[in-house]
């Protein structure tokens, strides 16, 4: 290979950091990507880690786009190779004509470099070691003065990362000097030694707007609070952890007793996951706002009290961050494979709320609205979304909460309307919409008790064997989850700039990457209307947008093409005209695997694409 | 079972209690275990010390697992919600209740396949936690509704009703209770009323976990020769500790017992066990004694029962949790939603 012309491009590239987990890199680059996105510029991050605490491989791959795209776009044109274990395949990773920013203290012979890429030595530990006399802080400071290298060498502002650390540690100003420093020696040894700027830059833009910048467990702990959850239970399991860590920091800020500094909440690390289900079915019964987080193994377990609560009709959240399965499966990397078992969870005929989150921003509004369907619905909610939406933080719009809006507790029969003579069947169906009225325990002394069980039971909850009170039971569990497509929120439609015969459906984390392909085969002249499907039961729309088309592919990220399974299954849809478009390596989606199946499927079904007039 | 249906007409006399409630008023549906079921006769008793302790039935919440002890709950306290959940996760279910209303008393209703079997792991956290309730194991060491399984409390070398013997060693749920951190730990029998009735009550009334194994015989799969759970087994080797009054704050101790053979004990809520001593070294207030005690017991076949442990020091779920005196499940949106100005702050922090 030789010299390759070297990548010139302002506002569009994609780095990655090649480093060791537990070194502390991972504040070091979030640090950077917030420097850009405070430069105006859009940034999408994500954290490729190890099932590990500390000593194996771990990658941060940042997108840089200008445009806006914060689907994870592949390649790598400037490679910052802090993990000798990874050495070899870092490089081999980098485009022909990209950049390699390495530790050079050590010299290394030729042959480990590439003729094709420009490569720029920093000699971190040497001049860590000259600076530092501390271990620890050797390690540390490492990771902050390549941060401070790569600002001289991307061109970018050093006052708004000098900013950003002085933000970061307010209140701590022995910290903000320290990390100033590090910053400084490796933006002073770039600017001395290196060709500054590069081919790649980073330059002053408005593309970032009002965005905030958080990660979607995060979104879920703020919106289980707006939503009023007063009881979380769960049990430790990657990626699910930090939406009960957030939910516990949330709370502690905000549901605190400002006069005796007691908990307006109650959380549980349970024994496992069968006992965090059951804890909150128990709140929920009991008139409180309850929810779990888990992932595909903690959904296995889950499954007998998921059937409970379908069939007692209890209301629950169920936050499932999913990660590759099955079994243990790849639990640091992400999947859309837990549809299935989430729709139809437990023995016997069963069905579920599902809603799919496809942003931080949505994690909140959709999680906190899953309470109000809970209770409303009686019955469990799944707000699923992934580790790649879970844990990578991503820029969205800013959170905003309605002050008029009130809690919508559903169908809660109170003391007055039982004292007033009331009609109560527990299972009842009063209002024709299939969701009977329900009491809280402890609401009157001699009205509106109800046994809970999980066996059969006529109206008003006596214990039952008979056909015909079952028959009952399951069909007014039929108009339930009829009157359930009503409450949720609508598919999002984006028509293509001319008619077309063909469709996409697509969901959760696949959004940021499907707008983009959509964008792309627009610019090929290929043109397919989307549809993004929030909820689960299907709402009608979904299946009148699906006959609209001949065909419609159905983008997911799992093997056996879940979603499609539930379209053919619940819209009586002919397999035949729903593609499959499925990516399921374990790493996000992207634009370019989307528009390059969608372009050969309508290739192989000779569709040719309307190519734009060239002027004559 | 009985197929005859209570009459609702009472007689003009029957007493009531503080409330004006009859003892009728804390029955629940018609049994429909064996005649003769040691179960029955403790939801008689959960419905006698109920009524004795003016608890408005309301607000009781019963939870019960699977099997037959299971179902008792349905047989008692019919004004009380209850929730017969999955087997073996009572505890969980129980757990979350007490989370969202610290008001109402909880009652556990499990048996020794539902706690000791299936149900171990659920059992032991919930002590472990000190879940605020009262929990009754109706221990008759056999399943019945699938007809005479072995459960995991039935004795070593202890016979079934087909001859099999049971080569596996027994778990003793008093045992792990008192281990687990349960503060109050008693064992009964169900052909004992007057020992079981107050033991339930100062259950009832006790602050944090209170565990209660009753010892209670299936008339149709385990009350043979070579059982170690039958009416006769239990009745002869049932080596009481101590026998329990249990006084509510407002009432008088009358009572008078020779010195050193009473121990007064002074419940978080001011209710007083009073224990008439049966062996005069047990102590309940020494958890490493009373778990030695069991062991040397068992070892010769004699089965412990009384009040064998108590703190009244009222450490609770709650506490260590420190939750607000309100019952969640009443805190209004005002209390939960923090609004939109605090979201505007966060949202600028997230820049």
């Amino acid at each position: 290979m030789k010299a390759n012309k070297p990548i010139q491009s302002c506002n569009d590239f994609v780095i990655k950091f090649a480093n060791v987990n537990g070194s502390g890199s991972a504040s070091a680059n979030e640090l950077f990507a917030r420097a850009i996105m405070r430069m105006g510029v859009p940034v999408a991050p994500r954290n490729i880690f190890p099932s590990n605490i500390q000593g194996m491989p771990t990658w941060y791959e940042m997108r840089v786009s200008a445009a806006g795209w914060l689907g994870r776009r592949g390649g790598c044109d400037l490679m910052v190779a802090m993990n000798p274990q990874t050495w070899d395949r870092d490089i081999t990773e980098i485009a022909s004509g990209g950049y390699l920013v390495y530790d050079s203290t050590k010299t290394l012979p030729h042959s480990r470099f590439r003729d094709d890429i420009t490569v720029l030595g920093v000699p971190l530990t040497e001049i860590c070691n000259r600076e530092y006399s501390d271990p620890r802080q050797r390690q540390l400071f490492k990771n902050v003065m390549y941060v401070g290298a790569l600002t001289a060498l991307l061109d970018m502002e050093f006052a708004v990362v000098e900013k950003l650390i002085a933000d970061q540690y307010r209140g701590k100003d022995k910290l903000i000097g320290a990390n100033v420093n590090a910053l400084k020696l490796g933006y002073e040894y770039a600017k001395a030694n290196l060709s500054c700027p590069l081919g790649l830059r980073v330059e002053r833009a408005n593309a970032v707007g009002d965005q905030i910048f958080i990660n979607g467990n995060d979104a879920c702990g703020l919106g289980a609070v707006y939503g009023g959850a007063t009881v979380a239970a769960w049990y430790p399991i990657t990626p699910s952890t930090s939406v009960i860590e957030a939910f516990t920091s949330y709370c502690r800020k905000y549901r605190t007793d400002p006069d005796n500094g007691m908990a307006r909440y109650a959380i549980l690390q349970a024994e496992d996951e069968l006992a965090s289900i059951g804890m909150v079915i128990g709140a929920a019964w009991n008139g409180a706002r309850a929810f779990t987080a888990t992932s595909g193994p903690g959904i296995s377990l889950m499954q007998e009290f998921f059937g409970l609560a379908y069939f007692a009709e209890v209301p629950a959240v169920i936050f499932n961050v999913q990660r590759g399965g099955p079994s243990t499966g790849m639990p640091t990397r992400t999947q859309q494979s837990d549809l299935i078992s989430c729709a139809y969870a437990s023995h016997g005929d069963t069905k579920h709320v599902m809603l799919f989150p496809e942003d931080p921003y949505e994690c909140f509004t959709l999680g906190a609205q899953a309470f109000d369907l809970a209770d409303r619905l009686q019955t469990p909610v799944f707000v699923l979304i992934d580790l790649d939406i879970g844990m990578n933080d991503r820029l969205c719009k800013p959170f905003d909460w309605d002050d008029q809006r009130r809690y919508d507790r559903g169908k809660v029969m109170t003391a007055e309307e039982l004292e007033a003579g009331k009609n109560f069947g527990r299972y009842l169906d009063v209002d024709g919409d299939g969701i009977p009225w329900r009491t809280i325990p402890g609401t009157h002394p001699t009205k509106g008790a109800f046994f809970s069980r999980g066996t059969t039971r006529n109206a008003y909850a006596k214990y039952s064997e008979a056909g015909t009170d079952y028959v009952y039971n399951m069909e007014r569990l039929r108009r339930k989850f009829e009157t359930a497509k009503k409450l949720l929120p609508a598919p999002i439609v984006q028509r293509a700039s001319k008619p077309s015969r063909f469709g996409a459906i697509y969901y959760g984390s696949t959004g940021p990457a499907m707008a983009e392909a959509f964008a792309l085969l627009e610019s090929q002249g290929v043109h397919v209307d989307t549809m993004r499907v929030r909820g689960f039961p299907f709402a009608d729309e979904v299946i009148d947008f699906i006959n609209e088309h001949d065909h419609v592919f159905v983008v997911e990220q799992n093997e056996s093409g879940q979603l499609r399974m539930l379209l053919i299954n619940e819209g009586e849809v002919d397999p035949k005209r729903l593609i499959r478009v499925l990516h399921y390596d374990g790493t996000p989606i992207t634009a370019a695997f989307i528009s390059g199946r969608i372009a050969d499927a309508l290739a192989e079904h000779k569709v040719t694409p309307i190519r734009k007039k060239v002027a004559s | 079972m009985t197929y005859l249906v209570k009459p609702k007409l009472l007689w003009d006399e029957a007493p009531k209690n503080a409330l004006g409630y009859t003892k009728r008023d804390y029955e629940g549906a018609i049994s429909t275990l064996c005649a003769g079921c040691g179960h029955d006769s403790i939801s008689a008793a959960v419905v006698q010390a109920c009524f004795d302790l003016d608890i408005q039935p309301h607000r009781v919440a019963k939870l019960s697992g699977i099997g037959c002890s299971s179902k008792t709950p349905d047989y008692f306290l019919g004004n009380s919600h209850g929730f017969n959940t999955t087997h073996g996760r009572m505890p969980s279910v129980l757990t979350g209740a007490a989370l969202a209303n610290r008001d109402l008393l909880y009652l556990g209703v499990s048996g020794d396949g539902d706690s000791a079997s299936i149900g171990i792991g659920q059992f032991a956290h919930a002590m472990r936690r000190g879940v605020n309730m009262t929990y009754i194991v109706e221990n008759n060491g056999v399943y019945g509704l699938t007809k005479g399984q072995f459960s995991a409390t039935a004795d070593k070398g202890s016979k079934s009703k087909r001859g099999v013997v049971n080569n596996d060693s027994p778990i003793d749920l008093v045992a792990l209770a008192l281990e687990l951190g349960a503060s109050y730990v008693a064992r009964s029998f169900s052909g004992d009323k007057e020992q079981l009735i107050p033991l339930i009550k100062g259950a009832l009334r006790h602050q944090g976990a209170a565990f209660i194994d009753v010892l209670s015989p299936c008339v149709t799969f385990n009350n043979h020769a070579g059982s170690t759970k039958s009416y006769d087994y239990v009745r002869e080797h049932n080596d009481a500790v101590n026998r329990l009054d249990f006084i509510l704050p407002r009432d008088q101790i009358r009572a008078s017992y020779a010195p050193g053979s009473l121990r007064r004990i002074v419940q978080h809520d001011g209710s007083v066990l009073l224990l008439r001593k049966l062996d005069t070294d047990y102590d309940p207030s020494d958890r490493v004694g009373a778990m030695n005690h069991l062991q040397e017991r068992h070892a010769v076949g004699e089965i412990v029962t009384g009040l064998l442990y108590v703190d009244s020091s009222g450490e609770d779920l709650h506490r260590h949790l420190n939750t607000v005196e309100k019952p969640l499940n009443q805190l209004g949106d005002a209390y939960l939603c923090p609004g939109s100005m605090a979201l505007e702050a966060l949202n600028a922090s997230l820049r």
